[in-house]
């Protein structure tokens, strides 16, 4: 290896640390800010908590054993969610991707499903199916699915035209190209999506979870500000920002994962 | 010679919903064994609505197509590999979707790879190859199904100029060496000039024949070198000439 080479690839490792000092950095002076600030009164602890609050409520949480079960049902919900809206995604992209002619009828009601705000259609879904993690988690579905089917036929449709002529030179059968060429060039699109699918089921569910549940994240935040124990909301939100990174960095690793297969 | 291919008066009319689009009529035909054709003609004459026609992706509005049992392969103008699979996979794909992939065929098609410069590429994805290999292996997938007849739509059109007389090369020999029969859409004279043995040139739309040249190059003339000759000025002014410029 060349010295140029190698000074190089100094330079880069240098701005590798350089920025992840730089995000360790913020994080750790918002942390000492938001605690310093608290301890001398500055702002109010009672209002926006502060982190030895947050690890205190957390080992509290902890030692009364309620800690993963919060956790566990929000990650049970989420992921539960997210299989049926890829699979319910992927299932209807393919069957308007199948029929123009369906596709071209279901395309207004797509839009309007896609524009509505489906939280809209919580108390319809919570007289429907109860006050149970099921209307949850239907919830979760209705938010991240429209959205998938959408992004997933248009993959489907902006196939490369020449692709499809090449296919077609082999075979008339349109299960053929979709087995062939439609489904395995959208594989990037579908792992994209899943990233999209993993952070809208999770938005789904803690929206779920603010309306109907007695525990996961969603409700312990909704709790906390029904009893004024901004403590418990804060620690929360800490939860779901600790969630939702695990979810997008496992996703994260299976993108990678396929495109390390494809070079 | 025996014939191969027999397009009696094929024409083919679009429909949309401002009317009636005449692309192509009463094209007639007959394509010999060994045969290296050029269609060319104006842009938008409808060369390409020709091939589809004979590839079987579209249906002629009228006229008969004889195709003498023969098998087809087609060549697009893009190389249209398939990103996710590597190179002998993208070979392989139309016996694949054919079903014809046994070990035999698979032996046939890792055989002309090695023969045509991509040994070493075989397990290689195609974002790892360059203009030229990237349209061998198109070439060799067409070539994978033992086709009779190759149609090829503008295959270089989207390579540079260097690599564009490499190819055609390349095309050249390997089809040749594999007894093949050539019909080649192309919008270049000098490539249809070079490259075949016969150059039809269609009208603007609606296309018929005007003309069908046949060009006597030295077969043992590669294309490249075809191009110095006082022949080739000869063939490519009297082509030029016919085709309907606007």
């Amino acid at each position: 290896m060349s010295k140029e080479h190698q000074k190089y690839l100094k330079e880069l490792r240098k701005k590798k640390i350089l920025i992840f000092l730089g995000q360790i950095t913020i994080f750790i002076i918002f942390i000492i800010l938001w605690q310093l600030l608290t301890d001398m009164k500055i702002i109010d602890a009672f209002i926006v908590s502060s982190p030895k609050k947050i690890i205190m409520t957390i080992s509290n949480l902890y030692s009364n054993n309620n800690l993963f079960i919060h956790i566990e049902t929000t990650i049970y919900e989420t992921i539960i969610s997210f299989v049926v809206s890829m699979i319910i995604g992927i299932v209807i992209a393919s069957i308007l991707w199948s029929s123009q002619v369906l596709a071209k009828v279901c395309e207004p009601y797509l839009t309007i499903l896609n524009s509505l705000p489906k939280v809209a259609l919580g108390p319809i879904i919570l007289i429907w199916f109860g006050t149970t993690t099921t209307s949850i988690i239907i919830m979760a579905i209705l938010i991240s699915s429209i959205v998938l089917t959408i992004n997933i036929y248009n993959g489907f449709m902006n196939i490369d035209e020449n692709k499809i002529k090449l296919v077609k030179s082999f075979t008339k059968s349109k299960f053929k190209l979709y087995y062939y060429l439609i489904f395995p060039s959208n594989i990037p699109t579908i792992i994209s999506n899943l990233k999209i699918c993993i952070s809208m089921s999770l938005i789904g569910i803690i929206m779920g979870e603010f309306l109907v549940s007695k525990k996961g994240i969603g409700y312990l935040i909704m709790y906390g500000s029904q009893v004024f124990n901004l403590d418990l909301v804060m620690t929360g939100i800490v939860l779901l920002c600790v969630v939702a990174t695990t979810l997008y960095y496992l996703i994260y690793y299976i993108e990678k994962k396929y495109e390390k297969t494809t070079h | 010679m025996n014939n191969l291919l027999s397009i009696k008066n094929v024409s083919k009319v679009y429909h949309t919903p401002k009317g009636e689009i005449t692309a192509i009529k009463n094209i007639s035909l007959n394509v010999e064994e060994g045969d290296f054709i050029a269609i060319v003609g104006p842009s938008g004459c409808g060369k390409s609505t020709l091939l589809s026609i004979l590839n079987g992706q579209e249906d002629a509005s009228n006229g008969e197509i004889d195709y003498h049992h023969k098998t087809i392969g087609y060549m697009l103008q893009e190389d249209a590999l398939f990103d996710w699979l590597n190179v002998l996979d993208n070979c392989l794909i139309g016996l694949k979707i054919k079903g014809k992939l046994n070990e035999e065929r698979k032996k046939y098609v890792i055989n002309l790879l090695n023969k045509y410069g991509l040994k070493d590429f075989i397990y290689s994805y195609p974002r790892n190859l360059s203009g030229g290999m990237r349209q061998r292996v198109a070439l060799i997938r067409s070539l994978a199904i033992k086709p009779d007849i190759l149609l090829m739509d503008e295959p270089f059109s989207a390579l540079d100029f260097q690599s564009r007389l490499n190819i055609s090369n390349d095309v050249y020999n390997i089809l040749k060496a594999e007894h093949k029969t050539l019909i080649i859409v192309t919008h270049d004279i000098s490539e249809a000039v070079t490259l075949c043995n016969k150059v039809v040139v269609l009208s603007k739309r609606p296309s018929q024949i005007k003309n069908i040249y046949n060009i006597n190059f030295d077969e043992n003339i590669l294309p490249s070198k075809r191009r110095n000759t006082s022949l080739f000025n000869d063939y490519y002014q009297l082509v030029w000439r016919e085709i309907d410029y606007e």
